[in-house]
């Protein structure tokens, strides 16, 4: 056991050093944010690393890739830092969209797509989740309709991320009700200026609006933007939420160290507070947490640099994370005692960064799967449990119960 | 990054676990559980035989001389199989504290033999319920002989020799604590067994009375001994507790896939989905933070403290939930004496208790993250 890169890993990281180091962006720091000069700095990031091959590198060469293995993308992603979050704009078009593209679109749609995606030059989002199908992903209703060569979309998304800053999207449809629910979908790609697409954010418990709806109405798009047969959403679906699930990274921060010095310098009744024993208990089990995910990342970086596919304990960080995430900045504010219901980045500790965590980390365990799905997931997939039975894998969409008076 | 076992590494683990499949199969452990045995003789000879005692003992003391990466995987494996051997305390404990305060003279008195599977050895350092402090020790040494009552000593109804923790100073602080070899067969030692929660290993109550005692380390340093020891075997004890974990867990899911309620297999319901799920997430850590606690104790680095208290406390969760889990998905059937069930349930709190319990291992791990932090 070591922790030492292979020769070649470290020649290849030599290599992201020295190309950092000569390109990285002046004062990117203060232009981070979804407003206007936030996505032109991430676009210019972005460009600068597809015009050297630095973006998506794990692609093949003719999409803008470098053709990397695996862990050449984990040292990339080490040695980028804190940049490299500025890429987080293009997350959803490089992670999972353009994957589908290249598995299931058209020679055009690959050739003239992705690279864009790979540049920064098209944003991308994925129109999935509807408000009857969010776990149930395939009793989704948005309904899409043949005429001709066209389609004709009408329904609504919800939970679209970013869609307010994207060209394009990926939307999956019903084209078959007759059908039993995963039989009858189909997925599609579209410009999100076609007429008839309406964005609207929704409003969420923090305040902010990363999520919207987004409403179809008589949208007409070419069936050349069809991804895959008609009929076979479902499994083209499949391919991008593998893709989803495959973004593994380097590391998994739970800003543990941050809240342990927050408890050594924060007093309860009898002195600092990590002396009392409920919080050192408390922070034990967190920092075992926090330190398993971390020695996993060590374990899934080990099998990349082998050439292996990473394990099954792959599908636990999220579920830890996002219930420890909650629990810990909760367990911040009860440890300001009184003053912990400020939430003002001007009178809060930690510039309310706990605050802003305890209403966020909320999400964290719903988005991308909910706690509910992972164990699922873990239930069925890595331990290999029988399905739960259910009513309506057989029989056609129509008849489906929907709880509709 | 290579934070793997090695192939070498994974047979010497494959050949433990198909070695103690065959020799320590229920059954066998059950032989102790239910007789008047403490421990499985024929089982501890084989176990010698393959050289597992002396696997991080240098070759030069007769041990294989492999190193804590080999021992971590067998300690796994016998956790697993629930082993009804003195194991930890002759290897984890006994030879360690050999190898890390003995001199020259005494480990080449003491370590070939442990090596050879000649000499079983335990710690002895418990005098009393609560927290084990120098306030809690009271055997104390004068003129060369050891005076006092240790209980409970894990396997010190088998041991050949005891190390034990007593006073040489007048105070009831550290720096008074200073640690002795006993033999056990020799004069003034009266060793009786105890019953404990888990009959499957030998627990005694041991009285000194002027009995020989050979010093271990120098006076005064017998606690910080013992503080550096636990570091190491709380690797170890992790390797047997994480082990332990994964076969309970193994052991609820073949059980929850075969039983039918409600016309369906148990396992297909959340309500028991979810609770596999959330053992092996609890396995999983543990098992990262064992591999991170074994290559610290390989490399004797100095991330060693917190990275033995992290696995220790993730070990010991773990085991103790899968344990408690497994019952419960067996249903009334988990609360018989016939079913496996009760064996981890047993084993996992002794493996808890041993070296030191839950919540003092989390204040351990605490005091050494304000530690790392000052630093």
């Amino acid at each position: 056991m070591d922790f030492n890169d292979t020769p070649e890993e470290a020649a290849f990281r030599e290599e992201c050093r020295s190309w950092l180091d000569a390109n990285r962006l002046v004062g990117w720091e203060d232009r981070i944010g979804r407003d206007a000069d936030g996505i032109a700095v991430s676009r210019e990031w972005q460009k600068k690393k597809y015009d050297a091959g630095w973006a998506c590198l794990h692609w093949p060469k003719e999409y803008g890739g470098r053709g990397a293995s695996p862990i050449e993308r984990v040292i990339w992603s080490q040695e980028e830092g804190a940049i490299g979050g500025l890429s987080s704009l293009f997350i959803i078009g490089q992670g999972m969209c353009a994957p589908t593209v290249m598995a299931h679109g058209s020679e055009e749609a690959k050739t003239t797509r992705v690279p864009r995606i790979a540049s920064g030059e098209d944003i991308w989002c994925q129109l999935f989740s509807e408000p009857a199908g969010g776990s149930d992903l395939a009793g989704l209703r948005t309904r899409a309709v043949k005429d001709g060569d066209e389609w004709v979309i009408n329904g609504q998304k919800i939970w679209t991320s970013g869609a307010q800053h994207s060209d394009y999207g990926m939307i999956i449809t019903r084209t078959d009700p007759s059908v039993p629910k995963h039989k009858g979908l189909t997925m599609f790609y579209l410009r999100m200026d076609t007429p008839g697409v309406e964005v609207k954010p929704i409003k969420q418990i923090n305040g902010n609006s990363e999520f919207n709806e987004v409403y179809f109405t008589d949208v007409r798009i070419p069936d050349s933007q069809r991804l895959g047969d008609v009929g076979n959403g479902w499994n083209v679906s499949l391919t991008t939420l593998m893709n989803e699930r495959l973004a593994v990274g380097g590391g998994f921060p739970t800003n543990f160290e941050d809240m342990f010095e927050f408890a050594k310098n924060v007093e309860d009744h009898n002195g600092p507070a990590i002396n009392n024993g409920s919080v050192r208990e408390k922070l034990a089990d967190w920092y075992i947490a926090s330190a398993g995910l971390r020695n996993t990342g060590y374990r899934l970086t080990s099998a990349l640099s082998r050439g292996e596919t990473p394990g099954p304990e792959a599908s636990i960080s999220k579920l830890v994370l996002g219930e420890n995430r909650q629990n810990m900045a909760s367990f911040m504010l009860d440890l300001q005692d009184m003053y912990g219901v400020l939430n003002d980045p001007n009178l809060s500790a930690a510039e309310a960064e706990y605050q802003a965590t305890f209403f966020r980390a909320a999400a964290h365990r719903i988005e991308g799967g909910t706690d509910e799905i992972l164990r699922n997931i873990i239930g069925e997939r890595v331990l290999g449990l029988p399905p739960d039975q259910r009513v309506d894998k057989n029989v056609p969409f129509t008849d489906i119960p929907t709880g509709d008076k | 990054m290579n934070f793997e076992f090695s192939e070498d590494q994974k047979m010497i683990k494959e050949t433990a676990r198909s070695y103690l499949a065959d020799k320590c199969t229920s059954a066998d452990v059950r032989r102790i559980l239910d007789g008047d045995e403490s421990f499985h003789p024929e089982l501890w000879a084989g176990v010698a035989e393959m050289g597992w005692l002396g696997t991080a003992i240098p070759e030069e003391y007769d041990g294989l001389g492999l190193g804590y990466l080999e021992l971590c995987v067998i300690a796994e494996e016998l956790g697993r199989a629930v082993a009804p051997i003195p194991f930890s305390s002759t290897v984890y404990l006994f030879a360690e504290a050999i190898l890390a305060a003995g001199t020259e003279e005494q480990k080449k008195k003491y370590l070939p033999k442990v090596a050879a599977g000649e000499l079983i050895g335990c710690l002895a350092m418990s005098e009393g319920a609560g927290a084990v402090t120098p306030k809690t020790i009271n055997a104390s040494v004068s003129g060369g002989t050891i005076s006092g009552t240790k209980v409970p000593v894990v396997d010190g109804d088998v041991a050949d020799h005891a190390i034990v923790v007593a006073k040489t100073g007048s105070g009831n602080d550290e720096g008074s604590m200073s640690l002795f070899v006993v033999d056990l067969k020799g004069e003034g030692v009266t060793v009786e067994s105890v019953k404990t929660v888990d009959p499957t290993r030998g627990h005694a109550t041991i009285t000194l009375n002027n009995a020989p005692a050979e010093a271990l380390g120098d006076t005064g340093e017998g606690w910080a001994i013992v503080d550096r020891i636990f570091d190491r075997a709380a690797v170890l004890f992790s390797f047997e507790q994480m082990g332990g974990s994964q076969a309970a867990l193994d052991m609820a899911k073949d059980y929850a896939m075969d039983r039918y309620a409600f016309g369906r297999p148990i396992a297909s319901f959340q309500a028991i989905k979810h609770k596999l799920a959330d053992m092996y997430v609890a396995t999983e850590l543990a098992r990262s933070n064992c591999y991170y606690g074994a290559w610290a104790l390989s490399t004797d680095a100095p991330e060693l403290p917190v990275a033995a208290a992290t696995a220790r406390v993730s070990a010991s969760e773990s085991y103790a939930h899968t344990s408690k889990e497994n019952i419960q998905t067996h249903g009334g059937m988990g609360f018989t004496w016939e079913f496996d069930c009760h064996l981890h349930y047993r084993r996992s709190k002794v493996l808890g208790l041993t070296i030191g319990s839950l919540p003092r291992w989390k204040d351990r791990l605490i005091d050494r993250l304000e530690a790392r932090n000052v630093a």
